[in-house]
């Protein structure tokens, strides 16, 4: 038997729907338009905006920037975070139990916080090059998911099986490459992807770290809001919308959406 | 190659808690030793000890004339079979029993000749390239089987490998394990918490309680002759009757119970007059009966068994299990005799704790 849904149901999850979908329309239809003011509906059709971006020399070096900062900080922080989640899980008993949870702080601490901290502490205390503190910001701020995600995967993961290895002749950091990775790698390609989004997208931190001549997307694009109200923000926004949409889509076909929940 | 394996004084400590005193252990050539016990009483650490997953505060582990104790788990060579299989998932069951080999350095062609020839011995030749996930838990026990025989092992180890399998299949596991463990001639040690399994497959067995060793004998004589009561316990021994002996009897001695009630018994080399000891009976070594030469006692509770009746009795010396024939139910509240059959009993030394 079928059972009927409530027609106000319907009209819930509807409104719901609009609600979560509803801006990103707008943005795209602002983004299209062919007026050099923010509207919506648009008014005659045009890619211009999109073309614009391209054509403004910041938001070139800034997205080559962003993406340079997404991928070094993601990498770096996996190379810290593996081993860690790795420890965490191998000797959950020996270590404290408050371990796992520092790892979290940077998701705790208000990014606000995190990217002032950071500032005076890397950038202006010890001096770091803008690149390097971004890439050290970026790291931190991404180490979280890198710890958590991957560490899940690590938690289900039998050791039994590492051990196994060991006794048939594998020495130990073998044994890590050779049977421990290849059954989490869903762990860590989720954990990349996370915190590659995660890091595009980040302004809170960026902020506080980047200076004269380096900037990242994001930035770049509050910057250009302040002089010009134009539809090349809300293209940038659809750029940047495209790139999490692609990613995900990515993830869909290869290895399926329900992973980076589970 | 057969090898034995010897453990010498070893103990090992986690801080102050001491999980192995002291132990020493002989495994001969080609036997199979189990080591018997349940949670926390140090068989799995003796097991990882040997295995080089633990490394022992004192203590020397030798297999053959090597010394185990300070190598690397990986350059040991033991065949490890465990209790979760522990199959590598991302391989196929040809990869699986081949990554000994590999690690040997053995060519491809050779290795994989090798493995298939090993999945043939554990009647899984069909299923080699299938990956461990798609096979039963019978089947991945069999292929962690090969994988651990097919590096030619001096020395093989199980750690509860039968616990994740049903009944039925437990049973006929353990006689193939046996069977291969045999037609190769490797020694082996066996960690288990099931009796009949560590019974039914071992040359000897180790009971092992608090870090100790307890007993190490063949299970027909740990099964009649327990050096004390835990083993006694262990092995079925319901009834720990302590006893004084207070007289030569004929050929045996005359005891007294707690109660004052007394009991003519077949001599032990310890039960001379004055002696205490501990007359220990399983519930079949003592029979129920109306009237005879025994324990004087009355029925509190009949339970059925299927093959006999089981009495608790109330005695002087406390509550009794006995069993009784099925030709002749008895009621309770009927007062009974309980008559020793020395086959199913034992006279074990009073401890001092």
């Amino acid at each position: 038997m079928m059972s009927r849904t409530h027609p106000l149901l319907v009209a819930f999850a509807g409104l719901t729907f609009i609600f979560l979908i509803g801006p990103l329309i707008i943005i795209i239809g602002t983004a299209l338009s062919d007026t050099t003011f923010l509207t919506f509906p648009p008014q005659g059709l045009s890619l211009r905006w999109f073309e614009n971006i391209f054509e403004i020399s910041a938001f070139r070096t800034t997205m080559v920037t962003s993406f340079m900062l997404a991928v070094g900080g993601t990498a770096l922080s996996l190379l810290i975070g593996v081993p860690a989640a790795y420890a965490m899980a191998r000797y959950r008993v020996e270590l404290p139990k408050f371990l796992p949870n520092v790892f979290v702080l940077p998701i705790l601490v208000p990014e606000i916080v995190l990217g002032f901290s950071l500032m005076k502490s890397v950038a202006t205390g010890l001096g770091f090059p803008i690149f390097t503190s971004l890439l050290i910001g970026h790291a931190l701020l991404v180490l979280p998911y890198c710890v958590r995600v991957v560490g899940a995967s690590l938690n289900s993961f039998d050791f039994s099986i590492e051990e196994a290895a060991v006794s048939l002749g594998c020495p130990r950091w073998k044994s890590f490459f050779t049977v421990v990775l290849p059954n989490v790698r869903a762990g860590v390609i989720a954990a990349f992807i996370l915190a590659f989004i995660t890091s595009i997208n980040d302004v809170s931190i960026s902020i506080f770290l980047t200076g004269p001549g380096i900037s990242t997307l994001p930035i770049q694009l509050l910057a250009h809001m302040e002089q010009f109200f134009d539809p090349t923000i809300a293209a940038v926004s659809v750029l940047l919308m495209g790139v999490t949409v692609a990613v995900m889509a990515v993830v869909e076909w290869t290895l399926g959406l329900t992973f980076l929940t589970k | 190659m057969t090898v034995s394996l010897t453990l010498q004084n070893v103990s090992a400590h986690y801080g102050p808690t001491k999980v192995l005193d002291d132990l020493s252990l002989h495994v001969g050539e080609g036997e199979l030793v189990s080591l018997l016990g349940a949670s926390g009483c140090g068989k799995t650490t003796t097991l990882r000890l040997v295995a080089g997953f633990l490394q022992p505060t004192s203590g020397t582990i030798r297999l053959g004339d090597r010394d185990l104790t300070r190598l690397p788990a990986h350059a040991r060579n033991i065949g490890l079979v465990f209790q979760t299989y522990a199959l590598f998932p991302h391989l196929s069951v040809l990869d699986n029993v081949a990554f000994g080999l590999k690690q040997r350095g053995m060519g491809t062609a050779q290795r994989r000749a090798k493995a298939k020839e090993m999945l043939e011995r554990v009647g899984l030749a069909q299923f080699a390239e299938r990956y461990p996930a798609n096979l039963s838990g019978g089947q991945r026990q069999r292929v962690a089987l090969a994988r651990a025989l097919v590096i030619e092992p001096p020395l093989l180890m199980f750690d509860e490998p039968l616990s994740n399998l049903d009944a039925k299949l437990r049973v006929d596991m353990r006689v193939e394990i046996r069977r291969l463990q045999r037609a190769n001639g490797t020694t082996a040690l066996y960690v288990t918490h099931d009796q009949e399994e560590a019974f039914s497959i071992s040359d000897r067995v180790a009971i092992m309680n608090a870090g100790r060793i307890e007993q190490l004998d063949s299970p027909e004589v740990l099964y009649s002759r327990p050096a004390n009561a835990f083993v006694a316990d262990f092995v079925g021994f319901e009834n720990m009757i302590p006893m004084r002996a207070i007289a030569e009897a004929g050929d045996g001695v005359r005891a007294e119970m707690a109660g004052g009630a007394t009991l003519d018994l077949y001599r032990s080399d310890f039960t001379v007059p004055g002696r205490d000891f501990i007359f220990a009976a399983r519930p079949e070594g003592l029979t129920v009966a109306r009237e005879g030469k025994g324990i004087s006692a009355r029925i509190s509770l009949r339970t059925y068994l299927g093959r006999a009746y089981q009495y608790r009795c109330n005695t002087p010396a406390g509550e009794i299990v006995a069993n009784g024939p099925l030709s002749d139910p008895l009621e309770p509240g009927t007062d009974v005799v309980l008559v020793p059959n020395p086959a199913q009993c034992c006279l074990l030394k009073a401890e001092s704790r």
